[in-house]
Parts: C-alpha cells; structure tokens; sequence
C-alpha cells in the first residue's frame, strides 16, 4: 500500500475505531446498531452503478422517457438494497460462545451463536480465521458458527478480531461490523514429549512383591508346602524334578501423586509440561492421581471433572 | 423446536461455482432479454440464440460445465459476420442491439461463477434498456419492466446460502415487493432528473421507415398504410369537436406530377403562408406518435401555426425536427376559410402543369369538359365527381394493378381503387381542363373515444384529396373519394373498409372488443401524454403552480437532490426502525432502569429485578419507600399473571412517572 494509503487508513482508524479493526475489547453478547454498522458499495455496486449513469446519460440523450424511468427504478432498488443490507444486520445478537478443549499448538474449536429477535436475516457472513462462514439467522432460532482458532500457548486465548458482514439481497452493498469479543477461550498446556515416570509414592512397602495372581510369571523348582494345583504336570515329566507355576497378579496401578515441589531443577514451564503429560498419562490409564501446585491442592481423584480442574489449574499458572 | 443451519464454510480466494437456481434464473432473464428484441431481431436468429439459451441450460443442468474456448471464439465470429452480412453495418440501433443481444446468450456458455453471474445480469439491464429504444408503448415498457424481476432475482439468488432450498415462487414473490418499493424513490427522479433540451450526440435514425404518411403519392402505394390499425395521432378539442365531414388533418400538398407519382413543391413550400380569411373555430391539441418526418398534422384549415413549427406556403406545418419521439402541439383551425384569394403566375403554372404523354384520353375527356363549361371551373369539378359518382367507380383497397400509364388505366379500365387513385385522377382531369388544382394527404376521420374525450387518428385513416383553386373562393377542397363512397368520409376508413371487406370490418365493430379497445387506447394515451411526452418543456413548466415560472436545471437539481434526500431519510427511518422487545410493562421497565441509571444504578447483566430493586434502594435511601413499592408491583404484575393487568399496568406506569431521582455526582 502507497504511504499516502496507509495514512488514511491510520488517519480512519484512529477517528473512526469501530469503521476498522481498531474496535475496542467489549463483552459477548455483543448488539450490532447502527453506530458501529458500516456500509460500503462492493465492487459490483460501483461498476453497477457506473451502468447505471451510462443508460440514464442515454435516456436522457435520446429523451427516451420509458428509459428513463426503468433505469431511475433499478436506481431506487439498488438504493433500498443499501438500506435492506443495514437492516440484515441491524439488531443481530452475537453471543453464546462455547469453546473445545485444546492443548497449546493444537487447534480449537470455537462455536458462536448469532441470534435475531425479529426478521429473518439471509447470509451473514462471518471471517475469522481466514475462512469465511455463511449462515442464516431466523428470529428466535440462534444460529451457530463454528471454527477453530490455532493455538500458541497455554492459558487465555483471546478470540480474533471477527468481521460480521453481509452483502445481502444485491451483493450491490456491503455492511458490516467489527467484533472484538472480550470473552477469551482456554487453553491446555502443551504436554512434553518425552520424559520420566512420576517419582514412586511414598511408603508404599510392599512395592514390587508379586502377589498371587492369574498370570504366569516363571517356572522354578518345587518347595515343600507349595500348592499342588501349581505344579506343571506336563513340564514336570520332561524334568528330573518337579516343576511349580509361579504365578502373580498385576500390581493394582499405584495412585499418582503429583508434586510441583518434586522436581527439581526444571524452570517453571519445563514442569508445568511434565505435570501435563503426567496428568494425561494418569487420565488415559485410568490411574487415580492428585496434583499439587504452589497455590492450590487437587485431592485424589480421577475423571474428567477432576482432569479440567488439574489441566485449568496448570494452564493457568503465571 | 430450534433449528439449526450448519453454516457452509469456504475459503473466501476461489469463487463458488454458481448453483442450479441462480443459473436458472440468469437464463430466464436472458430469455426475457430476448423476448423484448424479438420483436425487431430477424426471427432466425432469435430461434437460434433461443436454441443456444436452451441447449446451454440444459447442459448444465445434467452437469456440464463451461464450453471451450474452440466453441466460443467461432461462435462469437459467426455472430458478428451474421450481423453484418444481414444489416451490413455493427453500428446503428438494430444491429447494435442485435449483436449485444447475440453477445449476452453467448456470455452464458461461460457463466460459471458468481462474477460471471453478476456481469451477465448487469449488462442485462442494459439490454433490457435498450428494447425500449425501439417502442417505449405502455405494454412495451410494461414488459421490459417485468424483465427486471428475474434479472433482480438473479442477483438476490446469487447471495443467497442455500437457493435451491426455496421454491421459485419465494425467491421472485420478495423482488416484486422490492421494486415496488423502489417507485416512489423512482417516480420522484423521474419528473426532477433534468431533462436535457438538445440531445449531447445524435439520436438514433430509423433504419427502417415506419409506415405513415409519405412524401410522395403513387396511386396504389399506400395500401399498406391504410391497413395498418396503430394509431397516428390522437386529437383532443377544446369544446365540441368537428363533425366527421370536416376532419380533414392535411400534411403534404403535392403539386408536382411525374405520370407516375406526386410530389410536394420544396421551393414553393419555402414560401410565406397564404393568405387566410376565416376565424378559429376549433382549439386542439395533438399528440403526434413517431414519424421521423418534420411535417405535422393539422387540421384543415390552420389558422396559425403550432408551436415550435412554422407554417409553409401551402399551409402545412413543419416541425424544426423531426418526430422522433411523441409529440404534442396546439393548433387551430377553421372550416370556413378563403385561403389564397389570388394566386401569382408561377403559382398558377404550377398547379396546371402536367407530365406529356400521360392520359391522353383523360386529357380529351378534360377538354371535352373545357369546352362544354367553360370558364366556370365549379362545374367543371362538380363533372368530375358526378363522373365519379356514376361512372361505375368502386372503392377497394386490393385494386387491380395499373399499368404504364395510371390515369388512362384507371379512368378506362380498372375503375376500382381506393382515395388515392382517385385524388391523383381527379387533379390531373382538373388540370387538363385549365383549373389549378394540387393533391393534399394527409388523415381524415379517425375514431371518437367516449371515454377519453378524443379523436383517434389511426394510420388506417390516412387519406388523399384534393384542392381547385377557384377565382374568387381560392383553394377549395374536393374529396372525389367521398363521391365514390360517401362513408368513407362521413364515418371514416374502417366502415369504408367494412362495406369493401366484410370479414376484417366485422370483427372491429364487435361491441366488447370495441369497448376494450377503447379502455386500452385511453391507458395508452395517458401514458403517451404522462411519461413520454414529458419533455424539457413540460419539466419547465411544471413548478408553475408554485410560482416558478421557469424551473432551470439547477432548480431541479436542487429539488431532485433534496427530495431524494427526505425520501431516503424516511426510508432510513424505516430502516433503523426497531420494535422495541417485550409488552407494555417490559418497556416501563426499562424507562425506569434509564431514570435509575442517570443515578448511578445501572441494572446489571442477568441481574434479577428484586436484587436491583434491593440495590437501588440502597444506594438511594430517599427513594427506599418509593423503590419498595415499585419492586412489589413489578414482582406481581409480572409473575402473578400470565398477562399483566392492566390497572396495575397503569398503576406501575404512575410511579414510574412519580418517582424522582436525582443525579449523584459522584
């Protein structure tokens, strides 16, 4: 863009915030009204108009009066189809935010409602995330757009700016309106790639003895006193002596505790992503484990309720 | 039951592909464009772009996609060597319309894309424009109007998320509502548009005359005139009109004669108007369609000329330009008149002159007459009819062919023609016999609408007649027409026609078809006078009312300018006109909450009404009490019915009204 360009656009955006970008942090619901509602002619509507002024220059030269007045018609249409575009608009409600769940890097899914109390408004067109969505909003039926929005880093993700936009009923004319929602979406952190086990908990004695299980674990010479149903027959035979089944049973999955404290020498965000990996790994293994942070102490637990509270928690550490 | 519209996700850099509908609706309006250039296309190649409309939607619609360029280019060759081969130019009206209409089918062989769609559909407009270059008649504009609902349907269509899933009916229904609401807007810039008085480059010239009166007269030559029904004029009197006898409108004189057509003098024509003696009787005015001749119409005898016209020696008038688009003048004119009580020498000369060797025997048969009257020209003329009138003469407009010399053929052999033959015939025996005599055309008759008060002049009612100069009297007319078949001048070309033509004459005297006929030339007159010819002359003239004598362009402008401006304003108004949500007590509601506001308390958020009430209260402890029966009323008027009652409605309105806040300065 030339500077004398750029300048304007400067100039626009600092006398006119809500005609660009520039618009301000405001809560969701959001009103449209017509003092953030801009209207522009599209393209079309320029070169449309510019036939228009040829065929009323004709009309006028040949003094063709029935010319004159269809061409002073589609003139008055196209101006209502400003007004009409103002009013696809005017009145819309944009609210309803629901957000995925989404580890940093990963990307998530964003649905928004927007609702119309009176007149049915055809092709609103919303961009975000350099896509353009279509919908139709009915009065009293909210209609959801939904997208997904990359994601860098853990905690708060404020929402883009978002152009709300129509070109309806001619395409002749574009309104539009920018939302700058002040309602953020959260986001997990990003789980380390590789790395340890949690530590082992504490003063749990008999760790590692096997206990009498289902499962066999080796073969070894009989002792007196050994059950005689675990004795391998058949392996027996083919041996000077007897032969037992040693069998043990898994270990029931030890409940993890999880410590901030615990690791040491790792900076901040080295051990938030630990404890995030660790937290998924207990999640998906159906471990039960606790979590405790500097601020705050999630008891054992497990479940999804208890995974958001951890993956919140963690998320939101400074 | 909620319902959800998944919303259709694309990415904004490739353009959609056009759906069925949209592409539908585009063909219909390029159907619709040819429909109103059939009319003045050569038929051949109208069926053919049909055929090429037709085959395209078609392919389309069982999922063909654009056509090459190799179909394209030949195609689009073909097109302009057609047009030119046929009208042997690009440029001018009718090729150039026929070659844009040509070029529009063809543009839908690569409509593929909302662009495309959007292009198409202006130029499309512009197509539309140009048929009324053609005929801008009510039906004719009628129609092109209703051309625009497609084409406006088009574009809404275009826009639209999901066309298909609507019927026709619903996509075509809300466009009519829109251009319905676009005339006020469009009528208003219609009567303030400043009209321009000169045209900036030169109006389109007719490629084809259309029929009317013509500047020469050959016996038998203007049969296809006097079949045809559109109308030529129409007249309208101030007071009584004229019997049908005296509704002679002249147009042309002819005095030259070469044996085989007649011809106006064009250096006589120059002359100053004869001199007349006679007072105006009838005050009329005309409303001339289309001739692209300069030559007006006027009612024999004119008295004076009409305006923006001036008067030639014969007393016929002629426009400065030509009538190219409706016109309309005042004239007046007399039936008792003595016009040209001396003529000069050249005159004289002029109006005896004939061709040698044409109508010998007409020539004996004059002098005959000559000899037997003598100086008495009167008799002589009356001789002449009598001829006509018992000579076994018939009136028909299919006459037998004359051959090479008309006169003699005619008076000898055929005897059967129509009023040109005849006014052709009887001034030749007038002149062989020495009296100065010359053809007039022009109407005579025409049809007397009840309805609407005036004359119809169809080009059906043309006529020919002619003129002797008499010593003492000057030029008097003579109709040997009217010795023939006296209806044809006392009720006019139709009965004449009927009583020659059973069949034609039966159906236009049917009583209904008369009547509507009658409705539907009233519309078309309104719409003659009302919009086209509403000219630069009549925008002047319009503010008179309110004391603009005059109204300049910039006058208008500014009227055109404000006037649009209050309209918009009002549809503005329309616009961002809201309903406010919720009844009668919801809006009291929040009349309070903006009084409480102005305070300091402003109702937050999903905050409930008694927990805002117990707020205010607090905050405003003068009001504690006031604030407490407030609460009370809303809480009972709003949950303890279904509709609130009206007298607590009032009762809450009251307080509302009562309570007084004051501003906290915080």
């Amino acid at each position: 863009m030339p500077p004398a360009g750029e300048r304007i656009v400067a100039w626009a955006e600092r006398r006119l915030p809500s005609l660009t970008r520039m618009r301000r942090r405001e809560p969701l619901p959001i009103q449209l009204h017509r003092r953030r509602i801009y209207i522009v002619p599209t393209g079309f509507g320029v070169g449309f108009s510019l036939l228009l002024a040829v065929m009323l220059i004709g009309a006028l030269n040949y003094a063709n009066n029935a010319a004159l007045m269809l061409t002073c018609l589609l003139g008055a249409a196209t101006a209502g189809s400003m007004l009409v575009a103002f009013r696809t608009l005017n009145g819309l409600s944009v609210g309803g935010l629901r957000a995925g769940t989404a580890r940093a890097g990963e990307l998530i899914r964003v649905s928004l409602d927007i609702a119309a109390s009176q007149r049915e408004r055809m092709a609103i067109r919303l961009d975000v995330a350099d896509r353009e969505h279509v919908v139709v909003v009915i009065p009293g039926a909210p209609a959801t757009i939904e997208f997904a929005l990359p994601t860098d880093f853990r905690g708060w993700l404020s929402l883009p700016r978002m152009r709300l936009h129509t070109r309806w009923p001619l395409g002749m004319f574009r309104a539009w309106s920018w939302l700058n929602p002040d309602n953020p979406v959260l986001v997990y952190p990003r789980p380390e790639a590789l790395g340890p086990t949690p530590f082992e908990p504490e003063g749990d004695a008999d760790r590692g003895r096997p206990r009498a299980g289902d499962e066999l674990a080796s073969l070894r010479d009989y002792r007196p006193g050994d059950p005689r149903r675990q004795i391998a027959w058949k392996l027996s035979a083919r041996h000077h002596g007897l032969l037992v089944k040693d069998l043990e049973q898994p270990a029931p999955k030890e409940d993890w505790r999880l410590d901030w404290d615990s690791m040491h020498g790792l900076d901040d965000e080295s051990r938030i992503s630990r404890l995030a990996r660790w937290v998924d790994e207990a999640k998906d293994s159906g471990r039960r484990w606790s979590l405790r942070l500097p601020d705050g102490y999630f008891d054992i637990a497990q479940g999804d309720e208890h995974y958001h509270r951890c993956m919140t928690a963690l998320a939101l550490r400074p | 039951m909620t319902r959800f519209r998944l919303s259709l996700s694309r990415a904004p850099v490739d353009e959609p592909v056009l759906a069925q509908r949209p592409f539908d609706l585009l063909c219909l309006t390029m159907a619709s464009v040819l429909v109103v250039h059939a009319l003045h296309l050569p038929w051949w190649l109208t069926l053919t772009l049909a055929l090429v409309l037709t085959a395209r939607w078609r392919q389309r619609r069982t999922g063909g996609r654009n056509a090459p360029f190799w179909i394209k280019l030949p195609l689009i060759g073909l097109l302009l060597a057609v047009v030119i081969s046929y009208y042997g130019t690009l440029f001018g009206r009718e090729p150039g319309s026929a070659f844009a209409v040509g070029l529009l089918v063809l543009k839908m062989l690569e409509s593929e894309h909302r662009r495309d769609a959007r292009v198409a559909i202006a130029f499309a407009c512009f197509g539309l424009m140009s048929a009324l270059l053609f005929d801008q008649g009510l039906a004719a504009s009628f129609v092109v109007a209703l051309g625009l609902v497609p084409a406006v349907a088009t574009l809404r269509s275009v826009e639209e998320v999901d066309p298909q899933s609507q019927p026709l009916r619903r996509q075509l229904l809300p466009v009519l509502i829109t251009l319905l609401a676009a005339v006020p807007l469009a009528a208003f810039a219609f009567v303030f548009v400043p009209r321009l008085s000169s045209p900036l480059w030169g109006a389109p010239t007719a490629d084809k005359s259309i029929t009317g009166l013509s500047d020469r007269m050959a016996p038998g030559e203007m049969a296809e005139v006097l079949t045809d029904d559109t109308p030529a004029m129409r007249v309208t009197f101030d007071g009584t009109p004229p019997m049908n006898e005296s509704r002679y409108f002249r147009a042309y004189t002819m005095t030259n004669f070469d044996g085989q057509s007649w011809s106006p003098d064009y250096d006589g024509g120059s002359r100053a108007p004869g001199t007349l003696e006679g007072e105006a009787r009838f005050n009329y005015e005309i409303t001339l369609e289309p001739t692209r001749q300069r030559v007006l119409p006027v009612m024999d005898m004119p008295v004076e000329a009409p305006s923006d016209a001036r008067l030639r020696g014969d007393r016929t008038a002629e426009a400065d330009h030509p009538v190219d688009e409706v016109y309309r003048y005042h004239a007046s004119a007399t039936t008792d008149y003595r016009l040209d009580a001396s003529i000069d020498d050249r005159q004289r000369r002029q109006a005896l002159r004939l061709p040698d060797g044409v109508g010998p025997h007409a020539r004996e048969l004059a002098a005959g007459w000559a000899s037997q009257y003598g100086n008495d020209h009167l008799a002589i003329a009356r001789a002449a009819l009598t001829m006509f009138h018992d000579g076994g003469f018939r009136y028909t407009l299919a006459p037998a062919p004359l051959g090479r010399d008309r006169i003699d053929d005619f008076l000898f052999q055929t005897r059967e023609g129509f009023c040109e033959h005849f006014s052709s015939t009887f001034t030749f025996l007038m002149r062989a016999a020495g009296v100065p005599a010359r053809v007039v055309t022009g109407y005579q008759g025409g049809y007397w609408n009840k309805l609407g008060s005036y004359l119809l002049v169809r080009h059906a009612d043309a006529h020919a007649w002619s003129e002797v100069w008499l010593e003492g009297r000057g030029w008097v007319r003579f109709d040997p027409t009217g010795a023939v078949r006296p209806e044809r001048v006392s009720l006019g070309a139709a009965a004449a026609a009927a009583a020659g033509n059973s069949s034609e004459g039966g159906l236009f005297d049917m009583a209904w078809l008369r009547n509507a006929r009658d409705h539907w030339d009233v519309v078309n007159q309104w719409w003659n006078q009302a919009v086209n010819g509403f000219d630069a002359l009549r925008q002047e003239g319009m503010l008179q009312p309110f004391g603009i004598r005059r109204a300049e362009v910039g006058d208008l402008a500014v009227i055109l300018a404000v006037g649009c401006a209050l309209l918009v304003a009002a549809a503005l108004g329309w616009a961002m006109f809201q309903r406010r949500e919720g009844d009668a007590l919801d809006a009291w509601m929040q009349r309070l909450e903006r009084k409480l506001a102005r305070t300091g308390v402003t109702r937050r958020i999903g905050e409930g009404p008694r927990h805002f009430f117990a707020r205010a209260a607090r905050s405003l402890p003068g009001q504690r009490n006031a604030l407490e029966r407030l609460s009370q009323l809303y809480l009972r008027s709003r949950y303890a019915f279904d509709e609130p009652p009206p007298e607590s409605l009032s009762e809450f309105r009251r307080q509302v009204k009562e309570l007084k806040v004051r501003r906290v300065v915080k």
